[in-house]
């Protein structure tokens, strides 16, 4: 089984606040691993920190073969394997939602301007968007935004993508259309890491899901053994408090 | 002669006004021909600044803001005269117009370096990790994301502060240029009647206010599709 992540012993601080401490992560190929914890734990820090939006403070981290903490990579290459969906979509409001998904294409991908097109149409297809392709991000439900914001993402034909919190912004009745498309993203093959709150899509669409709190990982296993039957009393504690809601 | 009378025959008299409108019409070209350049350069060299603050070298940061306030501070009749009368003394000597120019565009610059740089960061960070996350480069992501939706925000107070700055070519009477004023005040002594003062007012008319309306206009839609 071929790792597409792999981080090893990763520390991040910020200032005197230590808010990763030695965490190891790695992600097989077609693997969907799901990152729970409570606010502050951590987990989007990790999450940032394996595409280098964040630095981190020590450790290593390979995604897809390439060691993207070695300052001789190129981190603008690199990151065209590794997609970002954000909690707060972050599209460019002035552009189209074609225009999202194809600046990209065009400027680090290095396709033609037709070529982007037909590429952005695509990936625009498969999030159900064909038919929005010339809407302006503020023309859109925040569903579609956030649907727009993975086709820009999935465009560029990453090994990973990373999910951080993506329906926590939606309204309850938008969440569905965003989990339906990564769920067909899933099934399609791609390698997912989510940092969501979304435990009945971690139930039914991860294969591994990891518990962290307090900047490290304290617990990982299957859905099933995380929420039916964890070992560790935080992660006990935690599942009881989110299940009582 | 009834008042009205003498005061048409001093600020009315068609007959000054007439020997005077070619030359009134002149120091228009020549108003014209400054304030674009004087725009053209103040605005661009003021968007360069602005770009190379946002690459956060910390002593040429200090340097751009402490040129950038000394030329928001400065009234830009001294620059002038500072430009006109003392670089003589290091040999180089400039003339009114350039003179003009050079100190209105250094206004304009560090003002307009001050709008750029409040619309560049006014951006959010979520635009820039949005887009360094699909592997744009800092500059693509500048040029691509952050300026155009920046340069959007920037407009209205661009607008207004370009047409404050672009009303000081009038100072360019003081170093003789023969700008509009420059033109009416020497008809004035010439004629030994006001008339083409008037005629000089009509003409920075005909020149800014539809610059003031289109600054107002675009201010609206600015407001309006935010």
């Amino acid at each position: 089984m071929r790792l597409v992540v792999e981080a090893r012993g990763v520390h991040k601080h910020f200032g005197a606040l230590h808010v990763l401490k030695g965490v190891d992560l790695s992600v097989a190929e077609r693997e969907l691993v799901f990152v729970i914890g409570p606010s502050g734990s951590g987990k989007s820090t990790l999450l940032r920190c394996l595409n280098r939006l964040e630095q981190p403070s020590s450790g290593s981290v390979v995604v897809d073969g390439v060691d993207i903490l070695d300052p001789r990579t190129d981190i603008n290459r690199a990151r065209q394997r590794i997609g970002m969906v954000f909690q707060s979509f972050n599209l460019y409001p002035h552009m189209t939602a074609l225009g999202n998904v194809a600046l990209a294409l065009r400027k680090v991908a290095g396709k033609s301007r037709a070529q982007a097109d037909e590429l952005g149409r695509a990936a625009l297809a498969r999030v159900g968007l064909a038919d929005r392709a010339g809407h302006k991000p503020g023309e859109l439900s925040g569903g579609q935004q956030q649907r727009v914001a993975i086709a820009r993402a999935i465009a560029l034909e990453p090994r990973v993508m990373l999910f951080d919190e993506p329906t926590s912004a939606l309204d309850p009745e938008l969440v569905g259309s965003v989990l339906g498309v990564m769920r067909n993203l899933r099934e399609s093959g791609m390698a997912m890491v989510v940092v969501s709150h979304e435990m009945g899509f971690a139930r039914n669409a991860a294969d591994r899901v990891v518990f962290m709190d307090h900047g490290v990982i304290v617990e990982e296993g299957t859905p099933a053994a995380i929420f039916e039957s964890p070992r560790q009393e935080r992660t006990r504690a935690f599942i009881g408090q989110i299940q009582r809601h | 002669m009834s008042s009205w009378d003498r005061f048409v025959e001093t600020f009315f008299n068609a007959k000054v006004m007439a020997k005077y409108l070619p030359d009134i019409a002149y120091g228009m070209l020549v108003t014209i021909e400054l304030a674009a350049l004087v725009i053209v350069s103040g605005i661009l060299a003021g968007l360069a600044l602005a770009l190379l603050r946002s690459l956060g070298f910390r002593a040429v940061n200090l340097v751009i803001v402490f040129v950038v306030d000394l030329f928001r501070s400065l009234p830009p009749l001294v620059i002038i005269v500072f430009i006109y009368f003392g670089l003589p003394s290091v040999e180089v000597s400039p003339s009114g117009f350039v003179s003009t120019w050079l100190s209105l565009a250094l206004v304009l610059m560090a003002f307009s370096e001050e709008i750029f740089w409040a619309g560049i960061t006014s951006i959010a960070k979520g635009q820039w990790e949005a887009a360094r996350s699909t592997g744009l480069s800092y500059g693509q992501t500048l040029m691509n994301v952050v300026l155009p939706q920046a340069i959007r925000l920037t407009i209205p107070p661009l607008t207004n502060r370009t047409i404050a700055i672009t009303k000081g070519t009038a100072l360019g009477t003081v170093v003789a240029v023969s700008e509009i004023l420059g033109m009416a005040s020497s008809a004035v002594s010439n004629s030994y009647n006001p008339s083409p003062l008037t005629l000089g007012a009509g003409a920075y008319l005909i020149l800014f206010f539809p610059m003031v309306v289109l600054g107002r206009w675009l201010e609206t839609r600015m407001r309006w599709k935010r």
